[in-house]
């Protein structure tokens, strides 16, 4: 497809690809003062290309305008308020990016021995030693390198924990509220996903709970506080009934912003707990990682943990000083889980977070998260919005809350994602939107413990606008955004048919003047 | 998307499903509140033909903008016909849930299911219509 001639497409909405031009460099290197050696005499022929990669000819300023270009389309924590429910959108303290900068940190090359990377596995080893404390849980691995992958890792030592018993068993429970991730990793571990209810106070359906643990159970995954920003009151009941069984209890810690320094998912009585440092502990996320999501075990799991393990030896090879070392010898453990050691950078980040607010300040920020949940929970139970968006369960919530849009769709016609999308109106990122599934037209909204009261009641009085506004007209939210780069997506269509890939340009890095990228529609999948 | 409707004549599971009786065979699909609920539909994962369907179980995925859902058979038996056009046509299921929005046809293990799913009446009941 192209467009019509003379209609060209404004810069803003051009590819790097497009804008290449034949021989344009962003970097000329010096003229050359040494012998020239052809590639074919240094690289076997096989591992020649028989063409030079397709790459954008640029100059400096304009790939700097490009992608300074998109950035700036963004909305990003740094731009706004980004209350995104159990995503933990916190402010990422600016200091730990210098720390992570610091050359030994930074310069470090991941194949590097052991002894000339002392400063890198201590830290490695300190931060197991601080999420061990945070856990309530004597051992840890840094290596899952997301959430989804620490559930991942905690299914596998379960499985093996199993089968070290001499047990197959085939179940996992989670509750109906539970993430998404959590019947996904079920499914990809290869153990049949079994659905736990919600009781009236929106914790754990204990009777539910009751009849469907059994001996061919492998575990229960549980997120505590809940998806719904619920402690549940029950944890000590529940642990008792699955450990009865003979099952593991695996702690999804995506919402440990909640409890730290306060409750210990360890002291509760599960076995496997991951922690998401992209969410608690400030790597900063959103634009898709690097995350890490390293995990903490009780003792009858620690024999099957990935390997290698860091771990501090003391006096090792006649040293006096304690030497960091990894350690592959693990005959009983699941092996590796990714490449090198992990996300580094984040650890580095984490680590200088937990040292700079220290163990009374991560109980702060529990507490202020916890507290700037329910100030905005009071807020939006005022006359004027309650109406509208009635809280989904009315307890005391912990570091989140969810509302159900039902009464703004009854009352006014418009949906949850017409208020979502009205709020970018706002200058504020949408809460999550429609999760968890068991309410009704939800909004899940985690505000965290760094907004201030002003940004707090600055949201809240949004929210009322956007009512207010769609009690004269609901077309504005239905039609809204209005001040973003893109106005409202077809969501349905984008799904239905991606266009995944854009086609080349045409060879020399020139395209008629205005032509539109080639998109061929691919087939539904 | 349709407006709102429960057409007479078919059966109602809890689930939102409804399942069209002809025989000893029925057709199965979801009823406009399910799609309603849904969203828009943008796939749609059927069963084989010859698969067995036991009532009150999944037998097929849906996907919306919103999730992946399950559909739930309301009675038990073996799918004899998978409603190919939603593969390339998911929105169906929105525009004509009780039409062109077809999701299998079954042939029934036991035809007295039907004896324990809603009519019209007691389904819009339980929606409160």
């Amino acid at each position: 497809m192209r467009s019509e001639a003379g209609g060209r497409r404004p810069e803003n909405t051009l590819t790097i690809y497009e804008k290449s031009r034949e021989g344009r460099r962003a970097f000329v290197s010096p003229e050359l003062d040494v012998p020239e050696i052809p590639i074919s005499d240094l690289l076997p022929s096989d591992l020649l290309r028989s063409e030079p990669p397709e790459l954008p000819e640029i100059s400096e300023p304009e790939i700097v305008r490009h992608y300074n270009g998109l950035s700036k389309k963004n909305f990003d924590l740094d731009t706004g308020f980004y209350p995104l429910g159990s995503c933990t959108m916190k402010h990422n303290p600016k200091l730990n990016e210098r720390v992570a900068a610091l050359p030994g940190f930074s310069r470090l090359h991941p194949l590097q021995e052991p002894q000339y990377a002392q400063g890198a596995l201590e830290l490695m080893w300190r931060l197991q030693r601080q999420l061990s404390e945070v856990a309530g849980l004597p051992h840890v691995s840094l290596q899952p390198s997301a959430g989804s992958h620490g559930e991942l890792a905690g299914l596998l030592l379960t499985r093996a924990y199993h089968e070290d018993n001499g047990e197959q068993r085939t179940k996992v429970l989670t509750p109906d509220t539970a993430h998404g991730t959590n019947p996904a990793t079920v499914t990809m571990s290869g153990y049949e996903v079994v659905k736990v209810g919600t009781a009236e106070d929106g914790g754990v359906d204990l009777d539910d709970l009751r009849d469907k643990a059994g001996d061919d159970t492998a575990c229960l995954m549980l997120t505590n506080p809940n998806t719904l920003g619920l402690f549940d009151r029950n944890i000590e009941e529940i642990a008792r009934i699955v450990h009865d069984a003979g099952a593991t209890l695996y702690y999804d810690g995506a919402n440990l912003n909640a409890v730290l320094g306060i409750s210990r998912p360890g002291d509760m009585g599960f076995d496997i707990v991951h922690f998401n440092l992209h969410k608690t502990f400030t790597q900063p996320h959103g634009g898709g990682g690097p995350g890490a999501g390293p995990i903490a075990v009780s003792d009858r799991i620690e024999p099957y943990l990935p390997r290698p393990q860091v771990v501090r030896r003391e006096g090792a090879n006649g040293h006096s000083e304690p030497f960091f070392d990894l350690d592959f010898e693990r005959p009983k453990s699941i092996g590796r889980l990714r490449g090198f050691q992990g996300n580094f950078g984040v650890f580095v980040r984490s680590y200088a977070y937990i040292c700079s607010v220290g163990g009374d300040g991560l109980k702060d920020v529990s507490e202020t998260a916890v507290l700037n949940a329910n100030y905005l929970r009071a807020r939006l139970a005022e006359p004027g919005i309650a109406e509208y968006l009635p809280i989904a369960f009315d307890r005391l919530c912990m570091h989140e809350f969810v509302l159900s849009g039902r009464g703004a769709r009854d009352k006014l016609g418009i949906r949850t994602l017409d208020i979502a999308k009205r709020l970018l109106d706002h200058k504020v990122h949408p809460p999550t939107v429609y999760f968890p599934l068991l309410v009704d037209e939800a909004l899940m909204i985690e505000p965290t413990e760094t907004e201030t009261k002003e940004r707090l009641d600055g949201f809240a009085d949004a929210i009322r606008e956007i009512l207010e506004e769609a009690k004269e007209d609901p077309e504005i939210a239905k039609n809204a955004p209005y001040t973003t780069p893109v106005r409202r997506l077809d969501e349905a269509a984008a799904a239905r048919h991606p266009v995944v890939r854009q086609a080349r340009p045409e060879a020399g890095g020139r395209r008629a003047e205005g032509g539109a990228p080639s998109a061929t529609p691919s087939p539904s999948i | 998307m349709a407006e709102e409707s429960y057409p007479d004549g078919l059966l109602y599971h809890p689930e939102h499903d409804w399942a069209k009786v002809d025989g000893d065979t029925a057709t199965f699909g979801v009823t406009w509140y399910a799609q309603d609920q849904l969203g828009e539909v943008v796939f749609y994962d059927p069963p084989d033909v010859g698969t067995q369907v036991n009532a009150n179980s999944a037998y097929a995925e849906v996907e919306s903008v919103k999730a992946v859902s399950d559909v739930f058979a309301p009675m038990s038996g073996e799918v004899t016909e998978v409603n190919e056009a939603l593969k390339e046509a998911p929105e169906k299921i929105n525009d004509d849930p009780y039409g062109e929005g077809w999701m299998v046809r079954v042939r029934l293990s036991d035809p007295s299911e039907a004896d324990s799913l809603m009519d019209v009446n007691a389904y819009k009941e339980s929606l409160g219509r």
